[in-house]
């Protein structure tokens, strides 16, 4: 098998870019990095098929909600998302499922880590995503956080995955 | 005289700690209270495990919890309901351990023992070492008494109380306003959020029928929301009200325009629904049908908390389940139609997406209020909780209930009365 090393790594790149954005909050700069169609998807099961217009998820945000969620976390009227501490996020079994010129989807492994209220919260997921090749980079097409919490009980979220 | 006291049973003592007003703090943290309570409570009355949308076949089947304990809801060949302990007659393993889906059977993954739908035991290997000892007919899967209500389904281990119908009394005509919000259709479970917080489950039980707290809390959301639906949410001015229906059941009417969502179908469209009602519109609906289900993906403008751990809110089910004295599991399940159209089906999903389950723009805040109320109680040798809201301005409701403003403490006070009568039943002083 040959790797498009060169690919994975662009791709990889971008992962982790995004990741840092997320775990330092830099939530404006993570709005400019979707396509406005784009969708962040985290379904309510692990191994929800991939309908999720017609099933209930955890979160479905296209950009309004994306905007209206990331205001909540910034606007400082929610008691949780001040309450919330630091995440920090590993990213890593980076693989390229499709590398068409129009969209690349790649797969991945994270572990979101989560202190609160003095007691770490670990979140495991296998986290898809889409991405359109643009001049500066990559638009996120679509993110789909699959939870290992999904099939389970989570604690309240009041950050991104 | 103090040694009596402490000989007093642990129930008793908490059914004292519950006044007219106030309730003593360690009925949220102290851990012999809270085994008390899961007998005394949980096993003594209705339990809801589920609605039956959820098991909508036969062979359906889901797990479910009476307080600690796990059981089955099944349905069989017949399409007959049953609700089975989940524990093996032969040495106890679970014989089903998937939340939901379909079998033909239960088989005991430890020595093969195999159930019907029904719970009876069909087969096991090796039979012939059993001749003679035990007939299988007398060990199934043990049964519980169920009953339905419009589609919700309670369990009880008590075989001699009141039928679910009388148990349910003054709540029973909130349900059916409830179920309207199928829209026509049948009101069918669509998915479920699940989420958990560090938190004993009155905290949650009482949050129920609390609009005290949403404006302060739910501020986020409410920003979240174009201004005629902000307006709507605005109610703690309105003429909203808590009602005490009696068994520790009470309703909370937000939002009194949305409590028939069958009247005032003349209305027009709000603008969070044009959407909506376009893509009805384009599914050919007619203007009346449009009308009505838009109304009905509203849900309704009241919350009915039903004793102990279910309540049918605004738009959801509700259901807790303790888990130790300070954790609590908590299911918000998303209904819509059956057979409705699929474009309304899905608005009311993404509706409760907005504002429930572990990501929505507003759980997180009541998880993040629950869990401080829980720590913070925690200060100091004695202190109590005030339920005693409202307790100034007090009236009869047409049913003949007592009544208080919207943001009363009314239906805390009956949840908790209902405990006091629970905790210190056949208990002798
Ligand atoms: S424990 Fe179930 S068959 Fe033995
Ligand atoms: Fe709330």
């Amino acid at each position: 098998m040959k790797l498009n090393t060169q690919l994975l790594n662009d791709v990889t790149a971008f992962i982790w870019y995004e990741a840092d954005l997320l775990d330092h909050k830099g939530y404006q700069e993570w709005l400019q990095l979707w396509s406005n169609d784009g969708l962040y998807i985290v379904p309510a099961e692990f191994d929800a098929d991939d309908n999720y217009e017609d099933t209930l998820n955890l979160a479905l945000d296209n950009a309004d909600m994306r905007r209206m969620r990331i205001a909540r976390l910034e606007d400082g009227e929610s008691v949780s998302a001040n309450a919330t501490g630091n995440t920090v996020r590993m990213v890593s079994r980076v693989r390229l499922l499709e590398a068409g010129d129009d969209l690349v989807i790649a797969r991945c492994a994270m572990t979101l880590n989560e202190m609160r209220h003095g007691k770490l919260v670990t979140y495991p997921a296998d986290v898809e995503y889409q991405l359109k090749p643009a001049a500066d980079g990559y638009r996120l097409a679509r993110k789909v956080v699959r939870l290992m919490h999904a099939d389970s009980f989570l604690r309240t979220v009041s950050f991104i995955f | 005289m103090s040694e009596l006291i402490e000989m007093q049973s642990v129930s008793l003592k908490a059914a004292e700690m519950v006044e007219e007003g106030r309730v003593h703090k360690s009925l949220y943290s102290d851990p012999a209270i809270f085994e008390e309570e899961l007998d005394k409570v949980f096993n003594n009355t209705w339990v809801f495990v589920g609605h039956e949308s959820e098991v909508p076949e036969a062979g359906s089947y889901k797990t479910a919890w009476v307080g600690r304990q796990p059981v089955i809801l099944s349905r069989d060949r017949k399409m007959n309901l049953h609700v089975l302990q989940n524990r093996c007659r032969h040495r106890g393993a679970t014989v089903c351990e998937g939340r939901k889906g379909k079998t033909k059977s239960f088989t005991c993954p430890y020595h093969g023992w195999g159930y019907g739908l029904d719970g009876a035991l069909r087969a096991l290997p090796k039979p012939e070492e059993y001749e003679g000892v035990f007939d299988k007919k007398d060990f199934p899967l043990e049964r519980l008494r169920h009953e339905s209500y419009q589609g919700l389904v309670f369990a009880t281990y008590r075989d001699d109380i009141e039928s679910l119908e009388d148990f349910l009394g003054g709540a029973k005509k909130w349900i059916d306003l409830f179920m309207k919000q199928g829209g026509g259709y049948p009101v069918k479970v669509l998915g479920e959020h699940r989420f958990n917080f560090p938190g004993n489950w009155k905290i949650q039980l009482e949050n129920t029928t609390d609009a005290y707290h949403f404006p302060i809390i739910h501020k986020s959301f409410v920003t979240s929301l174009d201004d005629h639906t902000a307006d709507i949410f605005d109610f703690l001015h309105g003429d909203g009200f808590v009602e005490d229906l009696g068994n520790g059941h009470s309703v909370m009417v937000m939002i009194p325009e949305l409590v028939d969502l069958e009247s005032d179908l003349d209305q027009p469209i709000p603008p969070r629904f044009q959407k909506l009602a376009d893509e009805l519109r384009t599914e050919g609906k007619p203007e009346n049908e449009v009308k009505k289900l838009v109304r009905a993906a509203h849900g309704t403008g009241f919350n009915l908390n039903l004793f102990p751990n279910v309540s049918c809110s605004m738009a959801f089910f509700r259901v807790l389940r303790p888990v130790s004295v300070g954790e609590t599991e908590i299911q918000h399940v998303a209904l819509g139609g059956e057979g409705a159209p699929a474009p309304f089906n899905r608005k009311r999903m993404r509706l409760h997406e907005h504002f429930q389950g572990p990501m929505g723009f507003g759980t997180p805040d009541d998880g993040e209020a629950w869990e401080r109320v829980h720590k913070g109680s925690q200060a100091g040798n004695d202190g109590w909780i005030l339920v005693n809201r409202g307790l100034n301005n007090l009236h009869t409701s047409p049913d003949g209930n007592v009544a208080g403003a919207v943001c009363s403490e009314t239906g805390m006070r009956g949840a908790y009365q209902q405990y006091k009568r629970m905790m210190a039943a056949g208990e002798e002083k």
